[in-house]
């Protein structure tokens, strides 16, 4: 189980009038304010280009904003050091659109990174990834190199390297985009049993349909580089 | 978690037990790249040049010592024709003032027809050499157990015998000193540029790694990967391309040594052969030579991903 410290008032990710350019141009992401709380689930929606997976990016630090603060963790996020941010990052999992998986790494190894760069020995988490694997029906894909695997299946094995660590938080960007939609329900399945073993879930996609299947959702709504927050 | 359940995990270990594939050292930076296979071959001519050059170095001093020592362990007395006096009687005179000496092993004069004989290679063979003023030579072996009083010999030569003359070698041992310095301080300064030159090489082919790799390395830092950790898979990279580099250069130098130890035997009954080998011995390897090539290839891998380990570093740095 995720070790959320769900005590009065904690935030996973908190945003106050967080701002975003790039160089001179316009501000691409303006006064974003919101929180992501303990055991949440969300959608993070909006049309292509309005900025959903820089949202996330600015989650995952890899971004800093121009403006406003972002804690993470109950930490002020724009003043850690390295190593912070390296522990910070551990506690979340992140599915990419464009899946991000090391072609040269067999299925099992790239579900097996983060253990891995964890400095784990793969005695101690083989079984655990296979088990995994199995359960998002990789089981006998697992030997395969990620450019011989389908969409659908680079975007269930993705989703298996961000659960192998079971993060507080799950950012998944477009989850679904790249299968067809059985599959999709099936993933969805995968994130809200996640959700209900502790992991808070932000899920940016621009698919209604998905979103209609899971109706206690928070919706936040990006949209003229302003979030819109529906509970 | 309820998704591990336990079906599953018997019904995939059982699986695992059947499939022995599992890599669990399997490099995180993709192993063969034309980049790599580039550094390589730059690695293995550094290498090969650095091992040439110091293989050469050792044998060179080695030799220059082998002259200095056996040019030490003699003394030539040498007797000028001069007017009114018998150079025959000067010689055996010289030669009984010398076996007396403490300190000389032995004598061995060289004799009027030896003396000449020593002037054929710069005047040629044939000519009547005996209106010319050809002085004795006798050479002095010294007892490396006891030291000569060179002073006392010299002394004594010039009261009995005028015209005489003691050469010690000393001007011959300073050159060959100078030599032999000169000759490591050229393989110092080459294999300095040798690694200058390898490790700008192995610098630019890091940062080439490190932009080629850009991806892997976001994806390691997203799953939660030190910069430690992504430093050290580029060092573990790097240092097994210095490897495979150091190997190949070493084992060409190694062979270059032994076929240029088999040709110098095949020539040595050739005047040219004799030169080369005074010059530079026989060629044969001694344990330092291995030594040396050994320690320069390891070092050379060291080298190699000590400086990936630096520039990535800095690189991740500067992407932070």
């Amino acid at each position: 189980m995720p070790a959320v410290v769900a005590r009065e008032g904690f935030r996973l990710v908190r945003f106050e009038n967080v701002g975003l350019r790039y160089g001179m141009g316009a501000e691409i992401l303006k006064d974003i304010t919101f929180a992501i709380e303990p055991q949440s689930f969300q959608f993070l929606t909006g049309p292509s280009g309005a900025g959903k997976t820089t949202l996330l990016r600015l989650i995952l630090l890899s971004l800093r904003p121009t403006r406003g603060l972002i804690s993470l963790f109950g930490r002020d996020a724009l003043s850690l050091d390295k190593a912070t941010i390296t522990d910070l990052r551990r506690r979340i999992g992140v599915v990419f659109q464009d899946f991000r998986l090391l072609d040269h790494l067999t299925t099992y190894e790239n579900v097996a990174l983060p253990l891995r760069v964890r400095g784990k020995e793969e005695a101690s988490y083989r079984a655990e990834v296979t088990e995994l694997l199995g359960w998002v029906g990789l089981g006998e894909r697992m030997h395969i190199l990620p450019p011989v695997l389908s969409g659908g299946e680079k975007q269930r094995a993705v989703i298996a390297r961000a659960l192998i660590v079971r993060p507080e938080l799950l950012l998944a960007d477009e989850p679904t985009g790249n299968v067809d939609p059985s599959l999709a329900r099936r993933l969805l399945r995968l994130f809200t049993e996640l959700h209900k073993s502790g992991t808070s879930v932000v899920i940016a996609t621009h698919d209604l349909g998905l979103m209609d299947q899971f109706d206690g959702a928070r919706r936040l709504v990006l949209g003229d580089g302003r979030l819109h927050i529906f509970d | 978690m309820s998704i591990f359940t336990g079906a599953w995990r018997e019904r995939s270990e059982r699986r695992l037990e059947a499939r022995r594939d599992i890599r669990p050292d399997m490099a995180l930076v993709p192993a063969s790249s034309i980049a790599g296979r580039a550094l390589v071959t730059v690695i293995a001519i550094m290498t090969f040049l650095a091992s040439i050059t110091a293989g050469a170095a050792i044998l060179i001093a080695e030799a220059s010592h082998g002259w200095q020592d056996q040019v030490a362990r003699e003394m030539t007395i040498q007797i000028r024709p001069t007017v009114g006096r018998d150079i025959e009687a000067d010689a055996g005179k010289a030669v009984a003032i010398a076996q007396k000496m403490r300190g000389v092993a032995s004598v061995r004069p060289y004799t009027k027809s030896q003396s000449e004989a020593l002037l054929q290679p710069w005047l040629g063979a044939g000519l009547d050499l005996s209106e010319l003023p050809v002085p004795r030579l006798i050479v002095i072996a010294l007892d490396p157990a006891e030291r000569l009083d060179v002073g006392a010999l010299r002394r004594t030569l010039a009261e009995s015998i005028p015209g005489s003359s003691i050469d010690d070698h000393r001007l011959w041992l300073e050159r060959l000193a100078i030599m032999a310095r000169t000759v490591v301080l050229i393989a110092a300064v080459i294999f300095a540029l040798v690694l200058t030159a390898m490790i700008l090489a192995v610098a630019f082919a890091t940062r080439g790694a490190m932009a080629g790799n850009r991806e892997i390395i976001e994806i390691l830092h997203f799953v939660g990967a030190a910069d430690d950790f992504i430093s050290r898979q580029f060092q573990r990279h790097f240092f097994r391309l210095g490897l495979r580099g150091g190997a190949i250069g070493g084992g060409l130098a190694l062979a270059a040594f032994i076929a240029a130890a088999a040709l110098s035997s095949w020539w040595r009954a050739t005047p040219g052969g004799d030169q080369v080998e005074v010059m530079f011995g026989d060629f044969s390897l001694g344990l330092n030579v291995y030594a040396a090539i050994l320690l320069i290839a390891a070092g050379i891998a060291l080298v190699t991903a000590f400086v990936s380990r630096v520039i990535v570093f800095r690189h991740l740095r500067d992407l932070n």
